[in-house]
């Protein structure tokens, strides 16, 4: 705890994982708190897991130590919370998908292609003057990806959110 | 048996002996069960009465408080008081009606989604949906208010389950209950740092807060303290953890604490904070408070470890238990002894001055409670409102015990006093009861007053009144250049605004009880007196200085080891 004193307010996205119990209003238990306490979400991803009666919430956050700590602290005291594990310097695995609908003429479609090859993103849709692409992976890949279709007029996004597993057997 | 008896049973099962509330449509199968059990109803005037009566009786008696409202504007007049309650970490358990469920999400009529506006102001709270799950939901209610950090729950419960058969066992298995609170054994590494670091303290000051009396910890308090020779200072909710006489013991802290115990607190070189949270009415700016100071920071919610300001050893547990343990391991440090007679000469050269009288006779408020002191003998439940009386009663009375003070302090609820007098008298009746209010404040529950007269509570109500919401016209007189903007309230009479209202003494009299006004310092004994002797509620209202200040003042945001003292020149 020590160590944290005297952290300067460099902030830095930060992975938590939230396991809660399937309990009605548990969703605004937890985005309630962070609204009211101030905290950013970046993004928020939930979903049931292995147990019927147990929910994952995976949160990012742009905090710096002090605010982290605090984040876990005040979320844990939820009376639905079961855990709440830090990821950030854990090895995990980790996903997110975009989906993105591309302006995209005849004419910049191979480059769209092979952009999408690289990235091993998937054409799903195609339509006369635009497609809808498909990618999955962490964040900063799919960040990346988006960056590189800025040249393409990008209509319409939709992310779900990061989602991740601790490696191992390290519980999330 | 039905939902309604289920829930009453299982209040009795708790132990409740006394719940505070109000009918309505949605509670209705509630009340016609309620006399059925052995539990005996408070009929209040207003639900905002019904949830701070409850944090009257949960503060006077550490038992959870227990209060009624119907569904609509009967829970969110119980709102401000559940907030009171969440600020202070009072255990209250509120019920709710709910209109049926196959009328929730409809917009029915007195349908408001109580667990949804209370939510940013409660421990917990349930919408019961399904009647086999109300024992376990009642137990595990009062499971959470009281345990760990204590605070309020909510458990709303739609009328057609308190009307529904109840087929079902009414046996909880406790060890599902759930609640967070910290391992019953505090980590043992945290306890070895915190009794070396307070080993080598040549100036530790204690710093002690409303968890003190939560976690009943006072003996250990003062063992602790002798043993070690520590200074002790307490915040505005600590105050009855320590006995104020005592040798050791300093004086309150923070905005309006006295200036020798904000010396004491911040120029220590280690301060162990048990209890308390470093609210910013204590540490003014937090980057100038006490920046030397090496924090030992004792508290049941690790949160607040922390929170305001890292510690440099945190110790996470239940008080008692933590001043057990650390209490074989420390020692008196030989150079301690002249802190102590430091800190006893800033107390001896800036004293709380309670104020001579003016030639005129004219009131002094500090007086006033200085004079309820020694009638007392500080044996009395003081509950205050919100205000300057509040901060002067704070300053001035010595309550002799634990739980004989009774304030609201982290929402500063005006409106806090009368029906938190009135709960704690159920929970303490036998007791001096005594009430010091402001005129804005009193009449903020004044309804209120009817429920002490037909029950039979002898609160006994000190009026101060400088006609003002006199806290803000402080605030506006020192940084407002005295623009006292909507703070009169007409209730003096003066050349400029010779009507008063409401007459006070009259109101009292229109409800069914006494009361007095005094103008002259030579009749507060003899006032008081009277009132105490008087076999039911009284009033005495004193009318005093209408300009007078709370000394020494730290302003919001300001430096706690500079507080402003009374300006010289000022008639002491
Ligand atoms: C007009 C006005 C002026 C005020 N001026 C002042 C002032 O000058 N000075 C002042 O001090 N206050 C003042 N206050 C009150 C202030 O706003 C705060 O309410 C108060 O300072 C908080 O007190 P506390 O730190 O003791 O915390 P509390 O709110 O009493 O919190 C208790 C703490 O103890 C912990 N705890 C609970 N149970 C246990 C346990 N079993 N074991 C260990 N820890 C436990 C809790 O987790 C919490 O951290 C004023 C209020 C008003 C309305
Ligand atoms: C419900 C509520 N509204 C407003 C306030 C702001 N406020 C704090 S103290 C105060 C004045 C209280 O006046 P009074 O009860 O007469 O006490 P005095 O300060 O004059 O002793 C006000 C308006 C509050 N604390 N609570
Ligand atoms: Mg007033």
């Amino acid at each position: 705890m020590s160590s944290l004193n005297g952290s300067g307010p460099r902030t830095r996205s930060h992975t938590i994982s939230v396991e809660v119990e399937n309990r009605p209003g548990v969703l605004t238990r937890v985005a309630g708190l962070f609204a009211r306490r101030g905290y950013n979400i970046e993004s928020l991803a939930v979903s049931t897991t292995e147990r019927p009666d147990t929910s994952r919430m995976t949160i990012v956050v742009d905090a710096d130590d002090a605010v982290l700590s605090q984040i876990c602290r005040q979320v844990g005291k939820l009376i639905d919370v079961k855990a709440v594990n830090d990821n950030t310097d854990v090895a995990v695995v980790a996903r997110e998908l975009a989906l993105l609908k591309v302006a995209c003429g005849s004419a910049d479609r191979p480059e769209l292609i092979q952009f999408c090859d690289v990235f091993r993103a998937r054409i799903v849709d195609l339509a006369e003057g635009e497609m809808i692409i498909e990618v999955t992976g962490n964040r900063p890949k799919i960040d990346a990806f988006i960056k590189l279709l800025d040249k393409f007029a990008i209509i319409e996004m939709a992310r779900t959110g990061e989602i991740l597993l601790a490696r191992g057997l390290q519980d999330t | 048996m039905n939902g309604a008896e289920v829930v009453l049973e299982c209040l009795r099962r708790e132990g409740v002996e006394v719940v505070f509330g109000y009918p309505g449509g949605a509670v209705i199968p509630l009340y016609d069960a309620l006399h059925k059990v052995d539990i005996r109803h408070i009929l209040v005037r207003h639900e905002q009465g019904a949830a701070l009566m409850a944090g009257g009786y949960a503060r006077a008696s550490g038992q959870v408080g227990v209060c009624i409202a119907t569904s609509g504007p009967g829970v969110t007049n119980l709102v401000t008081g559940i907030a009171d309650a969440y600020m202070d970490s009072i255990p209250i358990v509120c019920l709710t009606g709910q209109v049926p469920r196959p009328l929730i999400g409809k917009d029915s009529f007195q349908e408001i989604d109580a667990t949804g506006i209370t939510l940013p102001v409660v421990k917990h709270s349930y919408l019961v949906r399904d009647l086999a799950e109300l024992p376990q939901v009642i137990a595990e209610a009062f499971h959470i208010a009281r345990t760990g950090r204590p605070g309020p729950v909510l458990v709303d419960i739609p009328k057609d389950v308190q009307l529904e058969a109840f087929q079902g066992s009414l046996e909880v298995d406790r060890a599902t209950l759930r609640s967070k609170q910290p391992a019953a054994e505090p980590d043992g590494a945290s306890l070895a740092a915190a009794a070396e670091l307070l080993n080598q303290a040549v100036r530790p000051t204690l710093y002690v807060g409303g968890g003190a009396l939560a976690s009943g910890a006072t003996a250990e308090l003062l063992a602790f303290a002798e043993a070690a020779d520590i200074p002790v200072t307490w915040t505005l909710m600590g105050k009855g953890a320590f006995p104020e006489d005592h040798r050791l013991a300093v004086g309150m802290i923070g905005m309006h604490g006295a200036a020798y115990a904000n010396y004491a607190l911040t120029r220590c070189d280690v301060m162990l904070t048990v209890g308390a949270r470093f609210d910013d009415r204590v540490t003014g700016k937090l980057a100038t408070f006490a920046p030397e100071a090496k924090v030992i920071h004792i508290d049941v919610d690790r949160a607040e470890l922390g929170k305001n300001r890292w510690p440099l050893v945190g110790v996470e547990g239940d008080l008692k238990t933590v001043l057990q343990r650390l209490l074989p391991r420390v020692q008196r440090h030989p150079e301690r002894a002249a802190w102590v007679t430091q800190v006893q000469d800033w107390k001896a050269q800036h004293p709380l001055v309670p104020h001579r009288v003016k030639e005129t006779g004219e009131i002094r408020p500090q007086h006033l409670l200085e004079q309820l002191n020694r009638l007392t003998g500080g044996q009395a439940i003081v509950s205050t409102d919100v205000g300057q009386h509040q901060m002067w009663a704070a300053q001035f009375y010595r309550p002799a015990e634990p739980r004989l003070w009774l304030t609201s302090g982290g929402a500063g609820t005006m409106g806090f006093g009368l029906p938190a007098a009135i709960g704690a008298w159920f929970a303490r009746p036998g007791r001096a009861n005594w009430l010091v209010t402001g005129d804005g404040s009193l009449q903020m529950n004044i309804q209120e007053l009817a429920v002490a007269v037909l029950e039979r509570v002898p609160v006994k109500v000190l009026l101060i009144n400088n006609g003002y919401l006199g806290m803000v016209r402080q605030w506006q007189e020192l940084f407002h250049g005295r623009n006292y903007s909507e703070t009169w309230l007409s209730t003096v009479a003066t050349p400029e605004s010779p009507r008063i209202s409401p007459d006070f003494v009259k109101l009292f009299e229109a409800y069914g009880a006494v009361g007095r006004r005094v103008f002259d310092d030579a009749d507060v004994e003899e006032a008081m007196a009277w009132a105490a002797a008087v076999d039911g509620p009284a009033l005495v209202e004193f009318v005093v200085h209408d300009e007078e200040n709370v000394w020494p003042m730290v302003p919001a945001g300001g430096d706690t080891a500079a507080p402003i003292l009374e300006p010289e020149g000022v008639d002491a």
